[in-house]
């Protein structure tokens, strides 16, 4: 995939701010720790345009963008149609009566520009409406075929000034598409934008494959697959297309995640009917034994910092949550409520723990401290599970699966997306049913 | 982008047309179910209609458990003796379990299964050499209903004659 080029308009951005000479007054500001606010009414003109090729672009930018933002249930895009200002005024001067009288808390304003060597420049500005202040903006460079990644970008850029917080839209997710009877049911690796845009199939279902996660760099997937019968787990290299088995174990592999360097991936390994966690080195081939109990361990998620791994284990009776450091000394558990804990996925903030939950026969998402405090459950259903976080912490996907009847009928498996405020929740749309999801850094 | 695209998803499909050599047939929907006889046919001793119609090719297990019930050492006991008489097959025991799980947890639970049958296989006789174990989770259930009756059809250890 062809990186956006930045052009480091640093430089404009920083005479653009002195220029301004508008007092920030009353900040727009979303505190995004609380639930249920109301959607802050952000006005996204299409981005202006000469050219056939430069208005088609200004106009898909413009969509997508408030799509992403409306997603998030933070902003509420207001319809187009009521709009005063005219595209081409706006790239002039905003006319800041024009927006407050649609009751615009903020505005965007945005162009495109056809380069000599094919590329195109987009231009962004965001606009505190109430301050008649610059809030925010830049200038990119990038093949025209990049326009939604660039849309992406500036979404992200909109929901950091805003928030306070990293944005997430530019990122993907990797998930298993599903098809077929229950009893037979035909699995692929599918990838595709956090939108659910740009989707494709990796693999073509002759092998049944599960839990995929991504590499820190994102060019990279670990998942598992039963190629010729045997489940084992596998890199796939989303560059080259190329598969890989990871490591000569002698008994199953499964339950893979990558280190947040991207130089490790911990599993787990079954054997003679005991599960273990195991720690792979990809530098060195190398691979190390960390838990050591007859119990099922498995599971494993890195703390952020790479220091400590949650896992899963019934050693105690039942499944529960367990921490320990990444050399696999002093498990501690960490989960003590009513029910089965499972599927634990630590937070790339650090601060919370995401887990499957097991109770009076329904399902839960919910979230845990590190220290086993705190819990609280986002979602429920017949099954919910398989919880991921996108890159700011902020908000989760899993997959939810109605039941069935005798004959299979009622089966439905989906992708879910909800806010940490356990609000918001959306269906996450594919072609085909989905579970397993994963969700990518922000892609660099 | 496009280009790159294509290629990948290209290289995906070679990838995909180089697996598809012959699999055994343990991975597929067929996996170790009961196989209807025709009335008229009689089953020749020592087959694998044999195994599975006069034997009894799988064993169930109680919700999150991997112990061995009586019923299913009973069968396992049959299967023992019938393998030992019948030593030209080697066999793989499919661990599986009911869709009340993480997925994670099941592929260990059904590994664990599938370890338990072997081990009682062998220590009535069966060389473990002859044995391989796999586990499906919860992928492949035998009945769809989403209630007890299909859970504890599903939760099961299957021995499939290669």
């Amino acid at each position: 995939m062809s990186r956006t080029r930045f052009l480091a308009a640093v430089a404009a951005v920083y005479a653009l701010g002195i220029l301004m000479a508008f007092p920030a007054v009353a900040e727009v500001r979303i505190d995004i720790t609380r639930g249920q606010m109301k959607p802050m009414p952000i006005a996204i003109p299409e981005f202006a345009g000469g050219s056939g090729q430069e208005t088609k672009i200004g106009h898909d930018i413009a969509m997508v963008v408030s799509a992403d933002l409306e997603r998030s249930g933070l902003f509420k895009p207001i319809d187009p149609k009521a709009f005063i200002q005219t595209v081409a005024s706006l790239q002039v001067q905003p006319r800041f009566p024009d927006w407050k009288a649609i009751n615009a808390e903020a505005l965007v304003s945005g162009k495109v520009e056809a380069t000599p060597d094919g590329r195109v420049k987009v231009e962004f500005r965001l606009w505190d409406v109430f301050a008649e202040a610059y809030m925010t903006g830049w200038t990119l460079s990038a093949a025209p075929s990049d326009w939604r990644r660039l849309s992406h970008k500036v979404a992200d850029a909109i929901y950091k000034r805003v928030t306070g917080e990293d944005g997430y839209f530019d990122t993907q997710i990797v998930y298993i598409a599903e098809s077929g009877p229950k009893n037979d049911r035909k699995k692929r690796l599918s990838i595709m934008d956090q939108d659910g845009e740009n989707h494709r199939f990796l693999t073509d279902g002759s092998d049944l494959v599960l839990t995929p996660r991504f590499s820190p760099s994102s060019r990279e997937i670990t998942y598992l697959s039963y190629f010729k019968g045997v489940p084992r787990v596998y890199i796939f290299n989303l560059d080259t297309g190329r598969r890989e088995v990871l490591g000569n174990f002698p008994g199953m592999t499964f339950a893979p995640r990558f280190s947040p360097d991207g130089n490790k991936v911990v599993l787990s390994m079954a054997e003679d009917g005991n599960t273990e966690v195991y720690e792979m080195n990809l530098l060195t081939r190398q691979k190390s034994r960390l838990t050591n109990h007859p119990a099922i361990d498995t599971a494993p998620s890195y703390s952020p910092d790479g220091q400590q791994i949650v896992f899963e284990s019934d050693r105690g009776g039942g499944q529960q949550l367990y921490i320990m450091t990444a050399g696999g000394a002093n498990p501690n558990r960490i989960s003590f409520g009513d029910g089965r804990y499972g599927t634990p996925v630590w937070s790339p903030r650090g601060d919370l723990i995401a887990f499957t939950k097991q109770k009076g026969g329904q399902f839960f998402i919910g979230v845990m401290r590190p220290d086993g405090s705190g819990e609280r459950l986002l979602a429920e259903g017949f099954l919910v599970e398989g919880p991921t976080w996108a890159p700011n912490g902020r908000v989760l996907a899993f997959f939810r699966e109605s039941p069935s009847d005798e004959r299979g009928r009622g089966q439905s498996v989906r992708l879910y997306t909800i806010d940490l405020t356990g609000t918001n929740e959306r269906v996450l749309l594919t072609p085909i049913d989905g579970s397993d999801p994963a969700w990518s850094p922000l892609i660099p | 982008m496009k280009l790159r695209f294509l290629s990948i998803f290209a290289a995906a499909a070679l990838l995909a047309a180089c697996e598809s050599a012959p699999s055994d047939t343990g991975t597929k929907g067929g996996a170790g179910q009961t196989t209807p006889m025709t009335g008229a046919k009689t089953i020749a001793p020592g087959s694998k209609e044999d195994f599975v119609a006069n034997v009894g090719d799988r064993v169930f297990f109680d919700f999150d458990k991997t112990s061995l019930r009586a019923d299913a050492k009973a069968t396992l006991a049959k299967q023992a003796a019938w393998l030992k008489q019948y030593a030209n097959y080697s066999m793989t025991i499919e661990g599986h379990a009911d869709e009340r799980g993480t997925r994670e947890y099941n592929l260990a639970l059904g590994e664990k299964r599938a370890n338990a049958v072997k081990e009682f296989l062998a220590a009535n006789g069966v060389a473990a050499a002859r044995v391989k174990v796999v586990s499906y989770g919860k992928e492949r259930p035998v009945a769809l209903g989403s209630n007890e009756a299909a859970w504890s059809q599903n939760r099961r250890g299957v021995t499939v004659l290669n």
